[in-house]
């Protein structure tokens, strides 16, 4: 049969071919519908704004508001905290990246490209840690910032990871203050 | 049912009538009846049964508990409370079902340890072993969405860390975690498409278990001496003894399965999960559930970034690799000596591997700072240590002892040496106390 092993391809190899094709493009087309609906749905996509009133806020003190599911802290920092946030080497720090969605995305994570110009006793970001998600706890651990409970991760007055498992910084949302006591985050 | 055909005859008209059209009764003889097992089988060699029947006991109580739940963030925790108070017999269904998870990872674990001890992974068990794994995986991702129906705190927390495992993937690490929870955060999607699964998963363990028994039954057990079967003294038919002692075993097992349902019920599970589920709130102190503290102990293990490799990828990477050394270990042991009686030094080693792995879930359990970080990188490290290295290292340079040369010649030869009996004392009863 020899014959047969070194022949040009013909029409029914093109079918055969064709028919294989047609049946993974077939497959793949039916089975996507099977994997799209387990993505968010419109109603999760639906992008939600919120608006904070941050009037009663005294240095010092902060207030969480959910966003997208998700908590986000708004701080007013002390004096101490804003300026040991300044006095940190960006070299010492575990992702020198800011992670803030308002700015470039290589911006350096300084203490000034963690708030906003202006405000920077204000600290806006989403309060869950970029470990695993959980919600770390405020003002605790060795750097006066937040302390994530469930691995141990430590962030800075600045929400800048410091020690621990989490890889980056605590990521700030697309904010701006609408009037002096008022944020709008989202 | 390697070797040997069947001995199966049919005596009455309607076994016939079966036996010319589907030889189910033939399969079933064959199967747990006359099925030739090795005389000398330990304890150890019941776990198999108890898996068995504690697999059929979550699936019926499983079942029954679904008619009473409801899998809506709003109603979910609510409706276990309902179970738990106003169904007739909730509370004790809840109760089997919630230990009876945590009873069948015990057993399973003795069965893993088992094998590991008397070497049932090797040649030609590697598929055997390897479909135990499986199975083992699907108890796990079974166990882990379980946990999360009855949206507590811990649900909750323990969903949402597990599930951020997936977003430590490099570039499809975000799409991979929204699409498993159908959301940016574990929310109403997430409880849905867990509660769907978690009814789906038992069945796909029972068609693995199939297949596990199946390849079980072409190979034969394994059994202390880690000898194959020779001849036909060496062994026995299943039924009765088998059938016997497994029954035994699972009565034992039963017994403390039922001292802990009706007398220590929450023992096992977290005083958090009594708590409504709270997005906002982190309780202080997360664990899982105490059959997945081990693996939480190694993620938690790797705080340190090594090259291109951040600690929370390394710290996900070493928890599935710790599983994946399951899959691996036919061939990460080079020994041509199955069981560990023979192998002094791999019996030693593999005592230190129990102690480290009971070592690792107590430190699982315990909060990641101070010491307790180092000692669960010492852990992690003795854990790998013992697969990748000495493993495969002792099953080249150690000198295992004698082996005897059949399953019956072992048999004899203990009873000779250990209780002081000649073989033959049982043909003098008078003279027994």
């Amino acid at each position: 049969m020899s014959a047969t092993d070194i022949h040009d391809p013909n029409r029914r190899d093109f079918l055969y071919v064709a028919t294989g094709m047609a049946a993974v493009v077939g497959a793949g087309a039916v089975a996507w519908p099977f994997i799209d609906q387990m993505r968010p749905d419109a109603s999760t996509l639906a992008l939600a704004s919120v608006e904070v009133d941050v009037s009663s806020l005294q240095p010092g003190s902060s207030l969480i508001v959910k966003w997208r599911g998700k908590p986000v802290v708004v701080r007013n920092r002390t004096e101490k905290e804003m300026k040991d946030g300044e006095t940190v080497n960006l070299s010492d720090l575990k992702d020198p990246i800011a992670r803030n969605a308002n700015l470039p995305s290589d911006a350096p994570a300084t203490d000034a490209n963690r708030t906003t110009p202006g405000k920077e006793a204000w600290m806006v970001m989403v309060q869950v840690c970029t470990h695993l998600g959980c919600i770390p706890l405020g003002q605790e651990g060795d750097f006066g910032g937040w302390f994530c409970p469930c691995h141990g991760s430590q962030y800075d007055t600045a929400g800048r990871i410091r020690k621990g498992p989490a890889p980056e910084n605590m990521a700030i949302p697309v904010f701006k203050f609408i009037s002096d006591t008022k944020i709008l985050i989202g | 049912m390697s070797e040997g055909h069947s001995t199966y005859t049919p005596k009455t008209g309607i076994e016939r009538w079966f036996d010319a059209r589907m030889p189910l009764p033939r399969l079933i003889y064959d199967s747990f009846v006359a099925y030739p097992v090795p005389r000398n089988l330990n304890y150890m060699w019941t776990f198999g049964g108890i898996l068995s029947i504690m697999l059929v006991a979550q699936i019926l109580t499983g079942i029954v508990l679904a008619m009473h739940y409801t899998s809506d963030t709003n109603l979910a925790f609510d409706s276990v409370e309902k179970i738990m108070r106003d169904v007739n017999s909730g509370w004790l269904l809840r109760y089997l079902h919630s230990n009876g998870a945590s009873f069948f990872f015990v057993a399973v674990y003795i069965h893993i340890f088992r094998g590991l001890f008397y070497g049932s992974y090797k040649a030609p068990r590697e598929l055997l072993w390897i479909l135990g794994c499986i199975i083992y995986l699907l108890m796990m991702a079974t166990g882990f969405m379980g946990y999360v129906l009855p949206w507590g705190q811990m649900s909750f927390w323990g969903a949402t860390v597990i599930t951020g495992f997936f977003s430590a993937i490099p570039l499809v690490g975000n799409w991979i975690q929204q699409l498993l929870l159908g959301g940016f955060a574990v929310d109403d999607p997430t409880l849905n498409r867990f509660f769907a699964l978690h009814y789906l998963l038992p069945f796909m363990i029972a068609g693995v278990v199939v297949l596990h028994i199946w390849a079980l039954h072409v190979v034969g057990q394994s059994n202390p001496t880690g000898i194959e079967v020779k001849s036909k003294t060496d062994t026995v038919a299943f039924t009765p003894y088998a059938t016997i002692k497994d029954a035994f075993g699972m009565i034992v097992f039963l017994f403390v399965f039922a001292y802990f349902v009706f007398y220590l019920p929450n023992y096992l599970g977290h005083p958090d999960n009594y708590t409504v589920a709270n997005p906002l709130k982190t309780p202080a102190h997360i664990v899982p559930e105490w059959y997945f503290l081990p693996f939480y102990a190694i993620l938690r293990a790797i705080t340190f970034n090594v090259g291109p490799i951040n600690s929370k990828l390394g710290g996900v990477l070493c928890m599935f690799g710790a599983i994946a050394m399951l899959f691996l270990v036919p061939w990460l042991d080079t020994s041509k000596v199955r069981s560990a009686v023979y192998r002094p030094w791999y019996k030693l080693f593999f005592w230190l591997f129990v102690a480290d792995a009971i070592l690792l879930g107590w430190l699982g359990s315990q909060p990641a700072e101070g010491s307790y970080v180092f000692m669960a990188q010492m852990a992690t490290l003795f854990y790998f240590a013992f697969f990748l290295i000495i493993m495969p290292v002792l099953g080249l340079i150690e000198t295992p002892r004698r082996l005897p040369n059949s399953i019956t010649e072992a048999v004899l030869e203990k009873n000779k040496g250990g209780g002081g009996h000649p073989a033959g004392a049982t043909a003098a009863p008078e003279t027994k106390g």
